[in-house]
């Protein structure tokens, strides 16, 4: 039994909702958070009936949420499920996860949004979000029924996996989402340009040997969608962004004042191509593990997606969290599917850039949280990632300076998919709270 | 580490020792357990290769060609391209030294889904096999089984990217005719974007201060050798024009070219690729009087290269063949070194 009123006491609060990056006490009242004080307020005297949870030296932030995973459900189980791909998220501090709809059948009705709720009931240990699909059964002809859905409760619509080929349809469902207020989420590649591409094509590809998949496969097609929003008003998410030249675009198209909103993943902010030919310490060549949709990308491709998320041109860090079984991953690498398990890796691997050791622009803590929080909560005109008195308690506290060993067989994952198996990180996510409740806690 | 080592192969030490033309790169071999690219070869392996091949060849050429070195040992093929040429040379390799080869017919469908090469991994570990020789179309594949068997496991070619052997059997042949390989202008011309024969021979040709240019159309190359080239791993010449490339070339090395790079958009005709690339006796007086031409193999005649071209006077492409058995003898028994000489000391 939970105890009704929690204090977390004496943590790091860091709030980018509120610019508040203070030492203080967080106070939670049944599913609420019903006081924030900090040292230069007044922290009321701790009544005895409340749990005192203490947050010395740990980061108290509100509860991540992801906008981008694949929960697999239904269909994929084998892959991942609601109730595991939960846990997975508990465990790497988001409290909010928005579901791809790429499952078998395609969550492109009402009825499937609603199942998706009905099962997240009952088996999730954090929010769910569902994505409804653009185009019936994500196949790029007729639209789905987008109003239906919104009405159901689903918060974005994307074909993702699939780009939506024609941009006669992309730009109807731009305008028609209109009346949803919820954004379109476009997985922007021009597949006549990747061509069969299995990674980034450059200087590692041509290396390897492996077909690649150029940049402007995925320039050319944001170019498009950025000037099919621009002309028709609709709401625009870009997803998982991966080019120098596409945060460009994405920059111009803000300062002109198009209606779009971008993400980018923990791996792309934090590996490269480079990983694929296994030159880091631990990485064998080849690994299918850093076959991934987008591909990892340059050096240069990095750091302007570092400055993106910095200068606020990326409004929100999202994990991608695309869970495989090993089958699928256990063959040539031309053959793997792509995705990478991230849930569970995206805070330790988003500490290095905090500090980085490598010459990188710093990302400050508060920027990676706000793309986490705030940034992301914004992005899908959700209600969440906030600390204010009278919201919903979602909160997480982390130790960003504890180090831990990556492996992926202790994921809560079915996906043991991670190129970062065997990997050190910093940064742990000591307590994951969801409407006040505790679903996530590792003892110091 | 040197290894202590029987007769036959004292002297291919001994020779190794005296090879000209590597200016001094002294040949060595530490030890290793595979050969799945050369990229990870010090450049005094790569002469010890050579040098010991010279003594192969010379076996080779004995009325009696069979030396005992490798008895016991079963070495499997198991290709899932078809390449007979390939093929036959490591088994010809493995039976002169002894060893017992064994061909496993692998399925060559690309719709075959991976988990099956992982499968017949695990039917090479039933046999005993103690060296792979493997050839897949998927670039990478031997990184897949390399980690998961007991045997050595030599890469015979994987997709684009390598073809360890072929390059040691270029190398080694380019050495034969011209006496030397560092300062030696070698231009490869044709599909390189596809292939794996010159992505190795510009690891063993650069090691080894060789001069590389590559040449083709600009859908052929990769493109950031075309427009990044100071990025590269080694310094390597990129033309588009081929009497650029020829210009002065010790030594020109004609790819195969696929006729599905036409129907892929890559070039408008096979036709037009021949009048622009194709080595004709008249291209070739760009080069150096005394050029050598070289073909991987098999040729399309008439296309890449004139058939009075593949079948003249500077023609070395039929000792490539014979010169393959050698240098795949002297990988096989390189790769055994340590255990030969322990059987000696018995
Ligand atoms: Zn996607």
């Amino acid at each position: 039994m939970q105890a009704a009123r929690i204090r977390i006491a004496n943590g790091r609060i860091l709030d980018p909702s509120q610019e508040l990056d203070e030492r203080g006490d967080v106070v939670i009242e049944n599913d609420r958070i019903v006081g924030v004080h900090w040292a230069s307020g007044h922290a009321p005297a701790s009544s005895p009936a409340e749990r005192v949870v203490d947050a010395e030296s740990l980061v108290v932030a509100p509860g991540f949420v992801d906008l981008h995973c694949h929960l697999r459900e239904p269909g994929l189980e084998y892959k991942e499920t609601i109730a595991t791909g939960t846990r997975a998220a508990a465990a790497g501090g988001f409290t909010t996860v928005c579901c791809m709809p790429n499952t078998e059948p395609t969550l492109d009705t009402a009825s499937d949004i609603e199942w998706i709720h009905a099962v997240a009931h009952r088996d999730a240990v954090v929010r769910v979000y569902p994505i409804g699909a653009i185009t019936k059964g994500r196949l790029g002809i007729e639209l789905a029924e987008l109003a239906d859905m919104g009405r159901a409760g689903a918060v974005a619509f994307s074909d993702d996996g699939n780009p939506v080929r024609s941009g006669k349809l992309l730009r109807n469902a731009l305008s028609y989402a209109r009346i949803t207020g919820r954004p379109v989420v476009d997985h922007c590649e021009d597949h006549d340009l990747v061509d069969g591409g299995v990674m980034h094509e450059g200087s590692v590809s041509s290396r390897l040997g492996l077909r690649g998949a150029p940049a402007e496969s995925e320039e050319a097609a944001i170019a498009r969608d950025l000037a099919l929003a621009q002309a028709v008003g609709g709401r625009l998410h870009l997803a998982h962004v991966s080019t120098a030249h596409s945060i460009e675009l994405v920059r111009d198209a803000k300062a002109r004042g198009t209606r779009v909103t971008a993400e980018v993943t923990p791996h792309h902010l934090v590996l490269t191509h480079a990983w694929v030919a296994g030159f880091e310490e631990g990485v064998t060549r080849y690994d299918t593990n850093c076959r991934v949709n987008p591909p990892l990308r340059t050096e240069e491709d990095r750091v302007a997606l570092i400055r993106g998320v910095a200068d606020g041109t990326i409004d929100a860090i999202a994990t991608d969290h695309a869970p495989h079984d090993v089958v699928d991953k256990n063959c040539e690498f031309d053959r793997a599917a792509p995705g990478i398990s991230g849930l569970e890796t995206a805070f330790g691997l988003l500490m290095r850039l905090v500090a980085p050791t490598n010459g990188d622009p710093a990302l400050p803590l508060a920027t990676i949280v706000r793309a986490l929080t705030m940034g992301a909560s914004r992005a899908f005109n959700l209600d969440l990632g906030t600390l204010r008195v009278g919201a919903l308690a979602d909160l997480v506290l982390l130790d960003p300076d504890a180090h831990w060993t990556v492996d992926v067989q202790r994921f809560h994952s079915k996906g043991k998919n991670s190129p970062l198996d065997g990997q050190d990180l910093r940064g742990i996510v000591r307590l994951t709270m969801v409407g006040g409740k505790i679903v996530h806690e590792v003892p110091r | 580490m040197q290894v202590q080592a029987p007769t036959m192969i004292g002297r291919a030490r001994a020779e190794t020792d005296s090879v000209q033309g590597f200016d001094g790169l002294a040949p060595c071999w530490p030890g290793r357990r595979h050969v799945l690219d050369l990229d990870d070869f010090a450049p005094g392996e790569i002469v010890q290769v050579l040098g010991t091949a010279a003594t192969m060849k010379e076996i080779l050429q004995r009325p009696i060609k069979k030396v005992p070195t490798l008895r016991g040992k079963t070495i499997v093929t198991m290709f899932y391209e078809s390449s007979t040429r390939t093929r036959v040379s490591f088994e010809v390799a493995a039976k002169v030294l002894g060893a017992d080869a064994v061909n496993v017919a692998a399925p060559t469908s690309s719709a075959t889904k991976g988990e099956s090469l992982i499968n017949t991994v695990q039917t090479l570990q039933a046999i005993g096999a103690d060296i792979v020789v493997m050839r897949h179309p998927q670039s990478g594949a031997p990184w897949l089984v390399a980690p998961r068997v007991h045997a050595a496991v030599i890469n015979a070619g994987d997709g684009w990217h390598a073809h360890p052997t072929q390059a040691l059997l270029d190398v080694f042949t380019i050495h034969e005719h011209l006496g030397r390989v560092r300062g030696v202008r070698v231009t490869i011309v044709g599909d390189v974007l596809h292939s794996r024969v010159a992505r190795s021979n510009i690891w063993a040709l650069t090691k080894l201060g060789a001069e590389v240019t590559v040449c083709g159309p600009p859908t052929l190359l990769p493109r950031d050798w075309l427009l990044e080239p100071s990025r590269l791993p080694w310094a390597v010449r990129v033309c588009e024009r081929l009497d650029e490339a020829l210009d002065g070339a010790d030594v020109v090395m004609a790819l195969r070219l696929q006729r599905e790079r036409q129907h892929g958009g890559l070039i408008p005709s096979v036709r037009e690729y021949s009048h622009l690339y194709g080595l004709t006796t008249e291209r070739l007086r760009q080069a150096d009087s005394s050029a050598i031409v070289m073909h991987p193999g098999p040729m399309n005649e008439g296309v890449e290269i004139a058939p009075d071209v593949a079948h003249g006077p500077r023609s070395v492409i039929e000792a490539q063949v014979t010169n393959g058995v050698a240098v795949r003898m002297s990988l096989l028994y390189l790769l055994f070194g340590g255990e030969a000489a322990l059987e000696r000391s018995d």
